[in-house]
Protein backbone atom coordinates (compact mmCIF):
# COMPACT_ATOMS: atom_id res chain seq x y z
CA UNK A 1 0.00 0.00 0.00
CA UNK A 2 1.24 3.66 -0.87
CA UNK A 3 0.35 7.02 -0.34
CA UNK A 4 -2.19 6.36 -2.87
CA UNK A 5 -5.07 5.23 -0.24
CA UNK A 6 -4.55 8.13 1.77
CA UNK A 7 -8.00 9.05 2.74
CA UNK A 8 -8.96 12.69 1.69
CA UNK A 9 -9.84 14.68 4.18
CA UNK A 10 -9.68 18.60 4.55
CA UNK A 11 -7.26 19.77 7.01
CA UNK A 12 -7.87 22.16 9.86
CA UNK A 13 -5.93 25.23 9.62
CA UNK A 14 -2.27 24.27 10.89
CA UNK A 15 -1.37 26.01 13.89
CA UNK A 16 1.17 28.14 12.51
CA UNK A 17 1.28 29.42 9.30
CA UNK A 18 4.35 30.88 7.59
CA UNK A 19 4.95 34.17 8.40
CA UNK A 20 8.03 35.30 6.15
CA UNK A 21 8.03 32.52 3.23
CA UNK A 22 11.38 33.60 1.63
CA UNK A 23 12.10 31.15 -1.00
CA UNK A 24 12.66 27.72 -1.44
CA UNK A 25 15.63 27.55 0.96
CA UNK A 26 12.71 28.38 3.66
CA UNK A 27 10.57 25.30 2.99
CA UNK A 28 13.11 22.65 2.89
CA UNK A 29 14.18 23.95 6.17
CA UNK A 30 10.80 23.54 7.24
CA UNK A 31 10.59 20.07 5.56
CA UNK A 32 13.98 19.51 6.54
CA UNK A 33 12.83 17.23 10.15
CA UNK A 34 10.13 15.44 8.52
CA UNK A 35 12.55 13.88 5.68
CA UNK A 36 15.18 11.05 8.05
CA UNK A 37 11.86 9.19 8.81
CA UNK A 38 9.87 9.44 5.56
CA UNK A 39 13.02 8.07 3.80
CA UNK A 40 13.82 5.58 6.43
CA UNK A 41 9.90 4.10 6.33
CA UNK A 42 9.68 4.46 2.59
CA UNK A 43 13.25 1.86 2.48
CA UNK A 44 12.40 -0.28 4.97
CA UNK A 45 8.35 -0.70 4.29
CA UNK A 46 7.63 0.25 1.01
CA UNK A 47 10.95 -1.20 -1.45
CA UNK A 48 10.29 -4.98 -0.04
CA UNK A 49 6.74 -4.97 -0.68
CA UNK A 50 7.76 -3.94 -4.29
CA UNK A 51 10.16 -6.72 -4.17
CA UNK A 52 7.42 -8.73 -2.64
CA UNK A 53 5.04 -7.86 -6.16
CA UNK A 54 8.14 -8.58 -8.52
CA UNK A 55 8.77 -12.34 -6.92
CA UNK A 56 4.88 -13.00 -6.90
CA UNK A 57 4.93 -13.23 -10.73
CA UNK A 58 7.83 -16.02 -10.72
CA UNK A 59 7.79 -19.59 -10.65
CA UNK A 60 10.92 -19.59 -7.91
CA UNK A 61 11.60 -22.06 -5.60
CA UNK A 62 14.36 -21.36 -3.52
CA UNK A 63 15.63 -25.13 -3.52
CA UNK A 64 16.19 -25.27 -7.47
CA UNK A 65 17.29 -21.35 -7.83
CA UNK A 66 17.99 -22.27 -11.30
CA UNK A 67 14.88 -23.04 -12.03
CA UNK A 68 13.68 -19.56 -11.52
CA UNK A 69 10.95 -18.28 -13.99
CA UNK A 70 8.35 -15.79 -15.14
CA UNK A 71 4.78 -16.63 -15.06
CA UNK A 72 2.55 -14.00 -14.98
CA UNK A 73 -0.56 -14.77 -12.68
CA UNK A 74 0.61 -18.37 -12.42
CA UNK A 75 0.61 -18.06 -8.65
CA UNK A 76 -2.25 -16.07 -8.17
CA UNK A 77 -4.52 -18.78 -9.58
CA UNK A 78 -2.45 -21.61 -7.95
CA UNK A 79 -3.07 -19.80 -4.29
CA UNK A 80 -6.49 -19.30 -5.27
CA UNK A 81 -7.48 -22.77 -6.67
CA UNK A 82 -5.41 -24.81 -4.76
CA UNK A 83 -7.74 -26.20 -1.75
CA UNK A 84 -5.60 -26.11 1.38
CA UNK A 85 -4.61 -22.22 0.18
CA UNK A 86 -7.86 -21.40 -0.02
CA UNK A 87 -9.08 -22.82 3.01
CA UNK A 88 -6.79 -20.31 4.49
CA UNK A 89 -8.10 -17.80 3.13
CA UNK A 90 -11.67 -18.82 4.52
CA UNK A 91 -10.19 -19.38 8.08
CA UNK A 92 -8.33 -15.91 8.14
CA UNK A 93 -11.91 -14.78 7.08
CA UNK A 94 -13.68 -16.79 10.42
CA UNK A 95 -10.90 -16.57 12.72
CA UNK A 96 -10.59 -12.16 12.07
CA UNK A 97 -14.49 -11.79 11.94
CA UNK A 98 -15.22 -14.04 15.14
CA UNK A 99 -12.53 -12.75 17.46
CA UNK A 100 -13.72 -9.21 16.60
CA UNK A 101 -17.45 -9.77 17.37
CA UNK A 102 -16.81 -11.39 20.32
CA UNK A 103 -14.24 -9.01 21.55
CA UNK A 104 -16.19 -6.10 20.72
CA UNK A 105 -19.55 -7.52 22.17
CA UNK A 106 -17.78 -8.30 25.29
CA UNK A 107 -15.55 -4.91 25.41
CA UNK A 108 -18.52 -2.86 24.73
CA UNK A 109 -20.45 -4.82 28.07
CA UNK A 110 -17.29 -3.95 30.05
CA UNK A 111 -17.20 -0.30 29.25
CA UNK A 112 -20.51 -0.24 30.08
CA UNK A 113 -19.93 -1.58 33.78
CA UNK A 114 -16.54 0.69 33.87
CA UNK A 115 -18.06 3.33 33.04
CA UNK A 116 -20.23 4.11 36.29
CA UNK A 117 -18.74 4.95 40.02
CA UNK A 118 -18.26 1.94 42.48
CA UNK A 119 -15.59 0.95 44.58
CA UNK A 120 -12.48 -0.06 43.61
CA UNK A 121 -12.75 0.80 40.15
CA UNK A 122 -9.18 1.58 38.90
CA UNK A 123 -7.94 -1.81 40.58
CA UNK A 124 -10.98 -3.43 38.47
CA UNK A 125 -9.67 -1.73 35.51
CA UNK A 126 -6.05 -2.48 35.59
CA UNK A 127 -7.13 -6.24 36.11
CA UNK A 128 -9.09 -6.11 33.15
CA UNK A 129 -6.52 -4.34 30.89
CA UNK A 130 -3.78 -7.27 31.87
CA UNK A 131 -4.64 -10.00 29.43
CA UNK A 132 -3.83 -7.50 27.23
CA UNK A 133 -0.62 -7.11 28.29
CA UNK A 134 0.97 -10.44 28.46
CA UNK A 135 3.11 -11.27 25.48
CA UNK A 136 1.31 -12.88 22.90
CA UNK A 137 3.17 -16.04 22.72
CA UNK A 138 3.22 -16.47 26.45
CA UNK A 139 -0.53 -15.98 26.43
CA UNK A 140 -0.78 -18.68 23.89
CA UNK A 141 1.33 -20.58 25.97
CA UNK A 142 -0.94 -20.44 28.37
CA UNK A 143 -4.00 -21.10 27.08
CA UNK A 144 -2.77 -24.15 25.39
CA UNK A 145 -0.93 -25.95 28.10
CA UNK A 146 -2.10 -24.27 30.99
CA UNK A 147 -5.88 -24.15 30.82
CA UNK A 148 -6.46 -26.36 27.89
CA UNK A 149 -4.61 -29.31 28.89
CA UNK A 150 -6.98 -32.16 28.68
CA UNK A 151 -5.68 -34.00 31.14
CA UNK A 152 -4.45 -31.53 34.26
CA UNK A 153 -5.55 -28.10 32.67
CA UNK A 154 -7.27 -25.20 34.39
CA UNK A 155 -10.70 -25.69 32.47
CA UNK A 156 -10.89 -29.31 32.82
CA UNK A 157 -9.77 -29.07 36.64
CA UNK A 158 -12.61 -26.63 37.17
CA UNK A 159 -15.47 -28.75 34.94
CA UNK A 160 -14.37 -31.86 37.50
CA UNK A 161 -15.79 -30.29 40.20
CA UNK A 162 -19.27 -29.51 38.86
CA UNK A 163 -18.79 -33.12 37.49
CA UNK A 164 -19.01 -31.46 33.92
CA UNK A 165 -17.48 -33.48 30.81
CA UNK A 166 -13.66 -33.68 29.86
CA UNK A 167 -13.43 -32.69 26.60
CA UNK A 168 -9.99 -32.26 24.62
CA UNK A 169 -9.96 -28.59 23.59
CA UNK A 170 -7.83 -28.05 21.19
CA UNK A 171 -8.29 -31.14 19.00
CA UNK A 172 -11.87 -31.44 19.76
CA UNK A 173 -12.50 -27.57 18.44
CA UNK A 174 -9.56 -26.13 17.42
CA UNK A 175 -10.50 -22.81 15.65
CA UNK A 176 -12.72 -22.59 18.26
CA UNK A 177 -9.49 -22.83 20.72
CA UNK A 178 -7.27 -20.36 19.10
CA UNK A 179 -10.22 -18.16 18.79
CA UNK A 180 -11.33 -17.95 22.55
CA UNK A 181 -7.37 -16.77 23.63
CA UNK A 182 -7.45 -14.31 20.93
CA UNK A 183 -11.08 -13.21 22.23
CA UNK A 184 -9.42 -13.09 25.83
CA UNK A 185 -6.58 -10.71 24.57
CA UNK A 186 -8.52 -8.29 22.68
CA UNK A 187 -11.48 -7.72 24.79
CA UNK A 188 -9.36 -5.32 26.88
CA UNK A 189 -8.55 -3.50 23.85
CA UNK A 190 -11.44 -2.81 22.57
CA UNK A 191 -13.08 -2.18 25.85
CA UNK A 192 -10.38 1.05 26.37
CA UNK A 193 -11.50 2.18 22.91
CA UNK A 194 -14.97 2.27 24.09
CA UNK A 195 -14.80 3.50 27.56
CA UNK A 196 -12.85 6.62 25.83
CA UNK A 197 -16.24 6.71 23.55
CA UNK A 198 -18.17 6.80 26.52
CA UNK A 199 -16.76 9.46 28.64
CA UNK A 200 -16.42 11.89 25.58
CA UNK A 201 -20.69 11.81 25.98
CA UNK A 202 -22.06 14.78 26.26
CA UNK A 203 -23.48 14.70 29.64
CA UNK A 204 -25.14 17.52 29.63
CA UNK A 205 -27.21 16.29 26.45
CA UNK A 206 -27.87 12.35 28.83
CA UNK A 207 -29.00 14.71 31.79
CA UNK A 208 -31.49 16.95 29.98
CA UNK A 209 -32.94 13.52 28.31
CA UNK A 210 -33.31 11.55 31.83
CA UNK A 211 -34.68 15.24 33.18
CA UNK A 212 -37.71 14.38 30.21
CA UNK A 213 -38.42 10.94 31.15
CA UNK A 214 -36.17 9.20 28.89
CA UNK A 215 -35.66 5.14 30.48
CA UNK A 216 -31.88 4.03 30.64
CA UNK A 217 -32.67 1.81 27.22
CA UNK A 218 -33.66 4.71 25.65
CA UNK A 219 -30.74 6.76 26.45
CA UNK A 220 -28.21 4.15 25.45
CA UNK A 221 -30.61 3.27 22.37
CA UNK A 222 -30.96 6.81 21.04
CA UNK A 223 -27.63 8.72 22.72
CA UNK A 224 -25.31 6.42 23.58
CA UNK A 225 -25.07 4.41 20.62
CA UNK A 226 -25.24 6.57 18.06
CA UNK A 227 -21.90 8.26 19.73
CA UNK A 228 -20.75 5.09 19.96
CA UNK A 229 -20.48 4.00 16.16
CA UNK A 230 -17.46 5.38 15.44
CA UNK A 231 -15.90 4.09 17.84
CA UNK A 232 -17.08 0.93 17.59
CA UNK A 233 -16.08 0.92 13.95
CA UNK A 234 -12.82 2.11 14.79
CA UNK A 235 -12.26 -0.76 17.28
CA UNK A 236 -13.38 -3.38 14.70
CA UNK A 237 -11.32 -1.89 11.93
CA UNK A 238 -7.89 -1.99 14.07
CA UNK A 239 -9.00 -4.97 15.54
CA UNK A 240 -9.15 -6.58 12.20
CA UNK A 241 -6.28 -5.09 11.00
CA UNK A 242 -4.17 -6.68 14.14
CA UNK A 243 -5.78 -9.87 13.54
CA UNK A 244 -5.76 -10.50 10.17
CA UNK A 245 -2.02 -10.44 11.10
CA UNK A 246 -2.24 -12.44 13.66
CA UNK A 247 0.74 -15.63 13.67
CA UNK A 248 1.57 -16.38 17.52
CA UNK A 249 -1.67 -17.58 18.10
CA UNK A 250 -1.77 -19.78 15.27
CA UNK A 251 1.61 -20.67 15.11
CA UNK A 252 1.70 -21.42 19.06
CA UNK A 253 -1.54 -22.87 20.13
CA UNK A 254 -1.87 -25.45 17.45
CA UNK A 255 0.92 -24.98 14.89
CA UNK A 256 -1.43 -24.11 11.93
CA UNK A 257 -2.79 -27.73 11.90
CA UNK A 258 -6.08 -29.51 12.73
CA UNK A 259 -7.52 -26.62 9.56
CA UNK A 260 -6.34 -23.59 11.82
CA UNK A 261 -3.72 -22.01 9.28
CA UNK A 262 -4.32 -18.78 8.32
CA UNK A 263 -2.83 -16.55 5.49
CA UNK A 264 0.00 -15.06 7.56
CA UNK A 265 1.14 -18.86 8.57
CA UNK A 266 0.44 -19.94 5.34
CA UNK A 267 2.66 -17.60 3.87
CA UNK A 268 5.33 -17.86 6.81
CA UNK A 269 5.37 -22.16 6.15
CA UNK A 270 5.41 -21.92 2.43
CA UNK A 271 8.51 -20.10 2.10
CA UNK A 272 10.26 -21.01 5.51
CA UNK A 273 9.57 -24.64 5.16
CA UNK A 274 8.53 -25.10 1.58
CA UNK A 275 10.97 -22.73 -0.07
CA UNK A 276 8.51 -22.00 -2.22
CA UNK A 277 8.83 -18.25 -2.91
CA UNK A 278 6.68 -17.50 -5.71
CA UNK A 279 3.75 -19.02 -4.18
CA UNK A 280 4.58 -17.15 -0.57
CA UNK A 281 4.84 -14.12 -2.35
CA UNK A 282 1.44 -14.37 -4.24
CA UNK A 283 -0.19 -15.48 -0.71
CA UNK A 284 1.43 -12.08 0.55
CA UNK A 285 0.35 -9.85 -1.92
CA UNK A 286 -3.34 -11.23 -0.86
CA UNK A 287 -2.50 -10.55 2.45
CA UNK A 288 -1.94 -7.01 1.51
CA UNK A 289 -4.91 -6.75 -0.73
CA UNK A 290 -7.63 -7.61 2.13
CA UNK A 291 -5.45 -5.19 4.05
CA UNK A 292 -5.78 -2.63 1.93
CA UNK A 293 -9.89 -3.27 2.09
CA UNK A 294 -9.95 -2.76 5.18
CA UNK A 295 -7.57 -0.15 6.03
CA UNK A 296 -9.14 2.01 3.61
CA UNK A 297 -12.37 2.52 5.72
CA UNK A 298 -10.23 2.38 8.70
CA UNK A 299 -8.44 5.52 7.47
CA UNK A 300 -11.86 7.11 6.29
CA UNK A 301 -12.84 6.43 10.15
CA UNK A 302 -9.40 7.91 11.74
CA UNK A 303 -9.72 10.80 9.64
CA UNK A 304 -13.42 11.72 10.91
CA UNK A 305 -12.08 11.25 14.13
CA UNK A 306 -9.77 13.21 13.79
CA UNK A 307 -10.92 16.02 11.95
CA UNK A 308 -13.77 16.13 14.99
CA UNK A 309 -10.89 15.94 17.65
CA UNK A 310 -9.19 19.65 15.63
CA UNK A 311 -12.45 21.13 15.43
CA UNK A 312 -13.03 20.50 18.93
CA UNK A 313 -9.53 22.21 19.74
CA UNK B 1 -40.76 9.40 52.83
CA UNK B 2 -41.19 11.29 49.70
CA UNK B 3 -41.44 9.70 46.19
CA UNK B 4 -37.94 10.65 45.49
CA UNK B 5 -36.88 8.24 48.26
CA UNK B 6 -38.22 5.21 46.76
CA UNK B 7 -37.17 6.20 43.74
CA UNK B 8 -33.63 6.14 44.69
CA UNK B 9 -33.22 3.47 46.14
CA UNK B 10 -33.87 0.17 43.96
CA UNK B 11 -31.35 2.29 41.58
CA UNK B 12 -28.92 2.50 44.45
CA UNK B 13 -29.60 -1.53 44.77
CA UNK B 14 -29.00 -1.92 41.10
CA UNK B 15 -25.82 0.31 41.13
CA UNK B 16 -24.18 -1.89 43.41
CA UNK B 17 -25.12 -5.29 41.27
CA UNK B 18 -23.80 -3.65 38.70
CA UNK B 19 -20.39 -2.79 40.51
CA UNK B 20 -20.19 -5.91 41.60
CA UNK B 21 -20.89 -7.61 38.03
CA UNK B 22 -17.71 -5.45 36.75
CA UNK B 23 -15.86 -7.19 40.07
CA UNK B 24 -16.84 -10.15 38.70
CA UNK B 25 -15.68 -9.80 34.96
CA UNK B 26 -12.32 -7.95 36.39
CA UNK B 27 -11.69 -11.50 38.13
CA UNK B 28 -12.86 -13.72 35.19
CA UNK B 29 -10.39 -12.18 32.84
CA UNK B 30 -7.59 -11.89 35.34
CA UNK B 31 -8.20 -15.71 36.50
CA UNK B 32 -5.84 -17.22 33.60
CA UNK B 33 -3.07 -14.34 35.01
CA UNK B 34 -3.27 -15.85 38.65
CA UNK B 35 -3.24 -19.37 38.08
CA UNK B 36 -0.51 -18.52 35.86
CA UNK B 37 1.33 -17.16 39.01
CA UNK B 38 0.11 -19.45 40.98
CA UNK B 39 1.42 -22.48 39.19
CA UNK B 40 4.46 -20.77 38.81
CA UNK B 41 5.15 -21.54 42.26
CA UNK B 42 3.79 -25.24 42.43
CA UNK B 43 6.10 -28.07 42.26
CA UNK B 44 5.68 -29.94 38.70
CA UNK B 45 4.14 -32.54 40.41
CA UNK B 46 1.74 -29.98 42.17
CA UNK B 47 0.98 -28.16 38.86
CA UNK B 48 -0.19 -30.82 36.64
CA UNK B 49 -3.15 -32.20 38.77
CA UNK B 50 -6.47 -32.65 38.32
CA UNK B 51 -8.64 -31.46 40.23
CA UNK B 52 -6.07 -28.54 40.69
CA UNK B 53 -3.96 -28.28 44.14
CA UNK B 54 -4.86 -24.44 44.83
CA UNK B 55 -3.43 -24.81 48.29
CA UNK B 56 -0.02 -27.03 47.43
CA UNK B 57 3.23 -25.98 48.82
CA UNK B 58 5.09 -23.05 47.05
CA UNK B 59 8.86 -22.93 45.49
CA UNK B 60 10.84 -21.12 43.23
CA UNK B 61 11.92 -24.17 41.20
CA UNK B 62 9.84 -23.39 38.17
CA UNK B 63 11.76 -20.54 38.25
CA UNK B 64 15.06 -22.31 38.55
CA UNK B 65 14.28 -24.19 36.40
CA UNK B 66 13.59 -21.90 33.66
CA UNK B 67 16.99 -19.66 34.82
CA UNK B 68 18.75 -23.32 33.78
CA UNK B 69 19.49 -24.89 36.46
CA UNK B 70 18.16 -28.09 35.07
CA UNK B 71 20.57 -28.19 32.64
CA UNK B 72 18.31 -26.72 29.73
CA UNK B 73 19.82 -23.55 27.51
CA UNK B 74 20.02 -20.15 29.40
CA UNK B 75 17.55 -17.43 28.97
CA UNK B 76 19.49 -14.70 29.34
CA UNK B 77 21.10 -14.44 25.72
CA UNK B 78 17.12 -13.77 24.61
CA UNK B 79 16.34 -11.60 27.73
CA UNK B 80 19.57 -9.29 26.45
CA UNK B 81 18.74 -9.56 22.55
CA UNK B 82 15.31 -8.34 23.50
CA UNK B 83 16.22 -5.86 25.57
CA UNK B 84 18.82 -4.51 23.42
CA UNK B 85 16.53 -5.25 20.26
CA UNK B 86 13.71 -3.29 22.03
CA UNK B 87 15.51 -0.59 23.86
CA UNK B 88 17.62 0.50 20.70
CA UNK B 89 14.61 0.56 18.27
CA UNK B 90 12.87 3.00 21.11
CA UNK B 91 15.57 4.94 20.49
CA UNK B 92 15.91 5.17 17.18
CA UNK B 93 11.98 5.71 16.98
CA UNK B 94 12.16 8.72 19.09
CA UNK B 95 15.19 10.48 17.30
CA UNK B 96 13.17 9.95 13.94
CA UNK B 97 9.73 10.80 15.22
CA UNK B 98 10.20 13.90 17.18
CA UNK B 99 11.38 16.12 14.06
CA UNK B 100 8.85 14.30 12.40
CA UNK B 101 5.92 15.00 14.53
CA UNK B 102 7.46 18.69 14.83
CA UNK B 103 7.09 19.43 11.28
CA UNK B 104 4.07 17.81 11.63
CA UNK B 105 2.20 19.66 14.49
CA UNK B 106 4.53 22.77 15.64
CA UNK B 107 5.48 24.19 12.62
CA UNK B 108 3.64 21.79 10.04
CA UNK B 109 4.61 21.52 6.23
CA UNK B 110 2.37 21.89 3.49
CA UNK B 111 0.03 18.83 3.34
CA UNK B 112 0.94 17.35 6.48
CA UNK B 113 -1.97 15.64 6.98
CA UNK B 114 -1.34 13.65 3.62
CA UNK B 115 2.10 12.88 5.24
CA UNK B 116 0.41 12.26 8.43
CA UNK B 117 -1.87 9.23 6.90
CA UNK B 118 0.67 8.10 4.63
CA UNK B 119 2.52 7.00 7.78
CA UNK B 120 -0.31 5.47 9.14
CA UNK B 121 -0.86 3.92 6.25
CA UNK B 122 2.41 2.23 6.11
CA UNK B 123 1.22 0.52 9.71
CA UNK B 124 -1.49 -1.05 7.38
CA UNK B 125 0.37 -2.77 5.59
CA UNK B 126 0.99 -6.43 7.07
CA UNK B 127 4.14 -7.74 7.99
CA UNK B 128 3.82 -11.02 5.75
CA UNK B 129 4.21 -8.39 3.13
CA UNK B 130 7.74 -7.64 2.65
CA UNK B 131 8.73 -10.71 4.94
CA UNK B 132 9.79 -12.71 2.04
CA UNK B 133 12.38 -9.68 0.19
CA UNK B 134 13.99 -8.91 3.96
CA UNK B 135 14.74 -12.55 4.19
CA UNK B 136 16.44 -13.15 1.13
CA UNK B 137 18.08 -9.59 1.55
CA UNK B 138 19.55 -10.94 5.10
CA UNK B 139 20.71 -14.03 3.73
CA UNK B 140 22.44 -12.21 1.30
CA UNK B 141 24.27 -9.89 2.77
CA UNK B 142 25.36 -11.94 5.89
CA UNK B 143 22.69 -9.93 8.66
CA UNK B 144 20.52 -13.46 9.21
CA UNK B 145 20.59 -14.17 13.00
CA UNK B 146 21.98 -10.46 13.88
CA UNK B 147 20.00 -8.80 16.38
CA UNK B 148 20.46 -5.00 14.74
CA UNK B 149 18.42 -6.10 11.59
CA UNK B 150 15.68 -6.35 14.16
CA UNK B 151 16.00 -3.20 15.51
CA UNK B 152 16.03 -1.62 12.21
CA UNK B 153 12.67 -3.71 11.61
CA UNK B 154 10.93 -2.67 15.19
CA UNK B 155 11.79 0.88 14.49
CA UNK B 156 10.02 0.84 11.19
CA UNK B 157 7.32 -1.41 12.61
CA UNK B 158 6.58 1.57 15.39
CA UNK B 159 7.42 4.60 13.35
CA UNK B 160 4.39 4.93 12.39
CA UNK B 161 2.45 5.12 15.94
CA UNK B 162 5.42 7.19 17.46
CA UNK B 163 4.56 9.82 14.67
CA UNK B 164 1.13 9.93 15.18
CA UNK B 165 1.25 9.74 19.09
CA UNK B 166 3.79 12.80 19.16
CA UNK B 167 1.83 14.72 16.80
CA UNK B 168 -1.45 15.33 18.61
CA UNK B 169 0.71 15.07 21.83
CA UNK B 170 2.42 18.09 20.38
CA UNK B 171 -0.45 19.60 18.70
CA UNK B 172 -1.95 20.29 22.35
CA UNK B 173 1.22 22.24 23.31
CA UNK B 174 -0.49 25.87 23.17
CA UNK B 175 0.74 27.93 20.55
CA UNK B 176 0.24 31.03 22.64
CA UNK B 177 2.98 29.67 24.60
CA UNK B 178 5.84 29.10 22.27
CA UNK B 179 4.85 32.89 20.80
CA UNK B 180 5.50 34.33 23.73
CA UNK B 181 8.48 32.88 24.43
CA UNK B 182 10.10 34.07 21.04
CA UNK B 183 8.51 37.48 21.72
CA UNK B 184 11.12 36.97 24.73
CA UNK B 185 13.69 36.24 22.31
CA UNK B 186 14.10 32.70 23.15
CA UNK B 187 16.02 30.61 20.28
CA UNK B 188 14.66 27.59 19.19
CA UNK B 189 16.66 25.04 21.14
CA UNK B 190 15.17 26.78 23.93
CA UNK B 191 11.69 26.92 23.23
CA UNK B 192 11.65 23.60 22.54
CA UNK B 193 13.98 22.48 25.71
CA UNK B 194 12.11 24.57 28.37
CA UNK B 195 8.51 25.28 26.54
CA UNK B 196 7.40 22.21 24.91
CA UNK B 197 9.21 19.49 25.97
CA UNK B 198 7.80 19.49 30.12
CA UNK B 199 4.22 19.80 28.47
CA UNK B 200 4.90 16.74 25.51
CA UNK B 201 7.16 14.55 27.63
CA UNK B 202 4.48 12.57 29.69
CA UNK B 203 3.06 11.60 25.88
CA UNK B 204 6.66 11.08 24.49
CA UNK B 205 6.88 8.80 27.80
CA UNK B 206 3.68 6.72 27.24
CA UNK B 207 4.78 6.87 23.18
CA UNK B 208 7.91 5.05 24.53
CA UNK B 209 6.67 2.56 26.32
CA UNK B 210 3.99 1.68 23.79
CA UNK B 211 6.80 1.23 21.10
CA UNK B 212 8.47 -0.74 23.59
CA UNK B 213 5.68 -3.12 24.30
CA UNK B 214 5.57 -4.05 20.38
CA UNK B 215 9.30 -4.74 19.91
CA UNK B 216 9.66 -6.55 22.90
CA UNK B 217 6.27 -9.07 21.74
CA UNK B 218 7.44 -9.69 18.66
CA UNK B 219 7.30 -12.71 16.87
CA UNK B 220 7.00 -13.31 13.17
CA UNK B 221 10.13 -11.45 12.10
CA UNK B 222 12.34 -12.79 15.03
CA UNK B 223 11.20 -15.98 14.02
CA UNK B 224 12.10 -16.10 10.70
CA UNK B 225 14.74 -13.88 10.97
CA UNK B 226 17.11 -14.88 14.16
CA UNK B 227 18.85 -17.98 15.03
CA UNK B 228 20.86 -19.45 18.17
CA UNK B 229 22.67 -16.05 18.67
CA UNK B 230 20.12 -13.07 17.92
CA UNK B 231 16.90 -14.85 19.34
CA UNK B 232 14.52 -12.97 20.92
CA UNK B 233 12.45 -14.16 24.56
CA UNK B 234 9.83 -14.76 22.12
CA UNK B 235 11.32 -17.05 20.24
CA UNK B 236 12.80 -18.51 23.45
CA UNK B 237 9.28 -19.17 24.64
CA UNK B 238 8.04 -21.00 21.21
CA UNK B 239 10.46 -23.46 22.68
CA UNK B 240 7.59 -24.54 24.68
CA UNK B 241 5.29 -25.27 22.37
CA UNK B 242 5.86 -29.05 22.55
CA UNK B 243 4.94 -30.30 25.86
CA UNK B 244 8.22 -31.93 27.62
CA UNK B 245 6.38 -34.01 30.11
CA UNK B 246 5.97 -32.26 33.53
CA UNK B 247 7.08 -28.71 32.79
CA UNK B 248 3.99 -26.63 33.65
CA UNK B 249 5.02 -24.63 36.41
CA UNK B 250 8.64 -23.93 34.38
CA UNK B 251 6.17 -22.82 31.25
CA UNK B 252 3.93 -20.51 33.78
CA UNK B 253 7.63 -19.15 35.25
CA UNK B 254 9.30 -18.06 31.55
CA UNK B 255 6.20 -17.02 30.51
CA UNK B 256 5.69 -15.06 33.81
CA UNK B 257 9.19 -13.62 33.80
CA UNK B 258 8.87 -12.54 29.95
CA UNK B 259 5.78 -11.18 30.06
CA UNK B 260 7.14 -9.31 33.22
CA UNK B 261 8.26 -6.09 31.39
CA UNK B 262 5.84 -5.65 28.96
CA UNK B 263 3.05 -5.73 32.37
CA UNK B 264 5.01 -2.85 33.36
CA UNK B 265 5.19 -1.12 31.00
CA UNK B 266 1.66 -1.20 29.94
CA UNK B 267 0.39 -0.22 33.35
CA UNK B 268 3.10 2.99 33.40
CA UNK B 269 1.22 3.79 30.35
CA UNK B 270 -2.32 3.15 31.38
CA UNK B 271 -3.44 6.47 30.75
CA UNK B 272 -2.01 6.69 27.34
CA UNK B 273 -2.30 3.65 26.63
CA UNK B 274 -5.99 3.83 24.23
CA UNK B 275 -4.33 7.14 22.35
CA UNK B 276 -1.14 5.08 21.52
CA UNK B 277 -2.90 2.01 20.39
CA UNK B 278 -5.72 3.39 17.97
CA UNK B 279 -2.69 5.92 16.50
CA UNK B 280 -3.99 8.98 18.24
CA UNK B 281 -7.73 9.02 17.29
CA UNK B 282 -9.39 8.80 20.54
CA UNK B 283 -8.13 10.93 23.14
Amino acid sequence: MTATTTAPITAPPPAHTEKRPSGRLRAWATRAPLLPALIFMIAVTQLPFVATLVISFFDWNSLYPDARQFTGFANYSEVLTDAALRKSVWTTILLTVAVVLASLVLGLGLALLLDRKFRGRGLVRTLLIAPFLVVPVAAALLWKHVLYNPEYGLLNGLLHYVGGPQPDWISGTPLLAVEASLVWQWTPFMMLILLAGLQSRDHQQIEAARVDGASDWQIFRHLTLPHLRRYLELGALLGSIYIVQNFDAVFTITSGGLGTANLPYTVYQSFYQAHENGLASAAGVLVVIGSIIIATFALRVVSSLFREEASRA
Amino acid sequence: MSATAIRVRPRRARGAGLGLAAWLAGVVFFLPIAWMALTSFHSESDAATNPPSFGAALTLDGYREFFGAGGGASPWPALINSTVASVVSTLLVLLLALPAAYALSIRPVKKWTDVLFFFLSTKMLPVVAGLLPIYLFAKNTGMLDNIWLLVILYTSMNLPIAVWMMQSFLAEVPVAIIEAAQIDGARLPTVLGRVVAPIALPGIAATALICFIFSWNELLFARVLTGVVAETAPVFLTGFITSQGLFLAKVCAASLVISLPVLAAGFAAQDKLVQGLSLGAVK
